[in-house]
């Protein structure tokens, strides 16, 4: 395997995995602030379990974005096509926007998710409104996602 | 310390926050015509009122004290490592500190002069004290406590055993809220001690203590010029006023040419303004400390209520000792 392929994988495996440390870190971070709310209200619990996952979703893109540049490079049918290093760095910068801020954003709009998570807590009939200020955040994985897709497949096969 | 992120224990507390007593509560608290109806309105707001046992004054005593041991018992459940909160209960260790040295040199066994709310046992103060060996205490402890108890026993003067302690009191609580790392456990240190040196400066004045006993009683602080303030406090209290008026605490001259009752009350009620900012941050140390300093305030206003209604005092002169709430 050339170097440009060992580029390209590497751009496919960070999107994965920075987007996947970063949803796993919001996640987890708005699992504790829903149970300490479940804790003492255990009607809460839908309401901010739906908060909770809110940072989940980059990682589902970082996955998304890892499973088209794989295909792209014949890696999922056993025939990484050789690349040249040229190709390889396009393949990485296309990666690199759902990787980066896909970790950023996961740990951002955890912040918000459990801001909004304290908001439910003490007044669940604002439950829509909370939903709104992680969902904010969203905007820019999804910014991020688009940008990699068009990058990737812009790349000439 | 305070850089350690709370999610879980916050989300918990904006949850409890819910049963917090507000100002309007607090007018039905003033309201209610007898003991037994204030005790009802707090049982309706979950308040541990199932005491029955000895006299009014005893079962408020007990629920208050109940009440505290839940909030403890709530923020330990949470939070590993407690001594962030040293800030708010050291004051409860030096005042063990007087009550066992006291007990110490006296005949008389004294029953209820301990709390439980400070960060040592009651029982490892009294102990030390009685066989005179202070090494079971903190260090920062051990010294003033020889020292005071010494001079109680060659001088007899409990006041100024008091004082010495009183000191080591609010300096420990000025330190421990700098060590914290967090800016509302700072601020509290901070507030506390000014307050109680504008307060020690008020009596000291009113009651003609010399330059060397304020010297000796007067603790440091960021927002006070001590000298300044001993100086106004030998001059008089005008003087303290005029003093304050150029200081943060300009506004509590007015409280202070007042009475003693409503200089205090302001103290508290500036500690609760200055934490209610922690009802909106989501995961740091600030809104648990909060909480727990609002729990305290609104014991020690549901005492100053239900007191008010057992010795039938007149509901404006309790009014005008209500503090300011948290929510």
């Amino acid at each position: 395997m050339g170097i440009g392929t060992a580029l390209a994988l590497a751009g496919a495996a960070s999107a994965a995995l920075f987007a996947g440390v970063g949803s796993a870190i919001g996640v987890g971070r708005g699992g504790q602030a829903a149970a300490g709310v479940v804790t003492e209200d255990p009607n809460k619990f839908s309401q901010v379990l739906i908060l909770q996952l809110l940072p989940g979703t980059q990682g589902i893109y970082g996955l998304l974005i890892a499973f088209i540049a794989l295909s792209r490079l014949g890696v999922m049918s056993g025939s990484p096509a050789e690349l040249t290093v040229g190709t390889g760095l396009m393949y990485f910068f296309a990666c690199a926007p759902m990787a980066f801020v896909g970790l950023v954003s996961a740990m951002q709009q955890a912040k918000a998710s459990v801001a909004s998570i304290g908001l439910v807590a003490k007044r669940p009939d604002q439950f829509g409104k909370s939903m709104i200020f992680p969902a904010m955040v969203e905007t820019y994985a999804i910014l991020a996602l688009l940008v990699s897709i068009l990058a990737i497949n812009g790349i000439p096969s | 310390m305070s850089d350690k992120q709370y999610y879980y224990a916050v989300a918990r507390i904006r949850t409890k926050e819910l049963s917090l007593l507000s100002a309007s509560f607090l007018e039905q608290l003033l309201g209610a015509k007898t003991v037994a109806e204030g005790m009802r309105l707090l049982t309706d707001k979950g308040w541990d009122t199932e005491q029955t046992a000895g006299s009014e004054s005893e079962r408020v005593e007990k629920m208050l004290l109940s009440e505290k041991k839940k909030t403890r018992a709530l923020i330990e459940e949470m939070v590993d490592d407690m001594s962030v909160f040293d800030v708010l209960r050291l004051e409860y260790d030096y005042h063990n500190l007087k009550a066992a040295i006291k007990q110490a040199l006296t005949t008389d066994e004294h029953q209820g002069i301990y709390t439980e709310e400070g960060t040592v046992p009651s029982s490892v103060m009294r102990d030390a004290a009685a066989s005179r060996d202070f090494s079971a205490l903190p260090e920062r402890m051990r010294d003033i406590a020889a020292e005071a108890m010494d001079v109680l026993l060659h001088t007899q003067d409990g006041q100024l055993c008091d004082i010495m302690i009183d000191k080591a009191a609010l300096e420990a609580i000025y330190d421990a809220g700098k060590a914290s790392g967090s800016d509302i456990l700072k601020l509290y240190g901070e507030l506390k001690v000014a307050s109680a040196d504008i307060k020690i400066a008020v009596r000291a004045s009113k009651t003609g203590k010399d330059r060397k006993f304020l010297d000796a009683a007067l603790a440091k602080c960021e927002s006070l010029d001590l000298d300044a303030l001993a100086k106004a406090a030998v001059e008089g209290t005008d003087e303290i006023c005029e003093y304050i008026a150029l200081t943060d605490y300009a506004e509590a001259a007015d409280e202070l040419r007042s009475s003693a009752s409503a200089f205090e009350r302001w103290c508290d009620n500036l500690i609760i303004r200055n934490i209610k900012p922690e009802i909106y941050h989501p995961y740091t140390i600030g809104p648990l400390a909060a909480y727990m300093i609002a729990r305290d305030n609104e014991i020690k206003t549901v005492r100053i209520v239900m007191s008010g209604k057992i010795n039938d005092l007149p509901e404006d002169s309790v009014r005008e000792r209500v503090r300011e709430m948290y929510v």
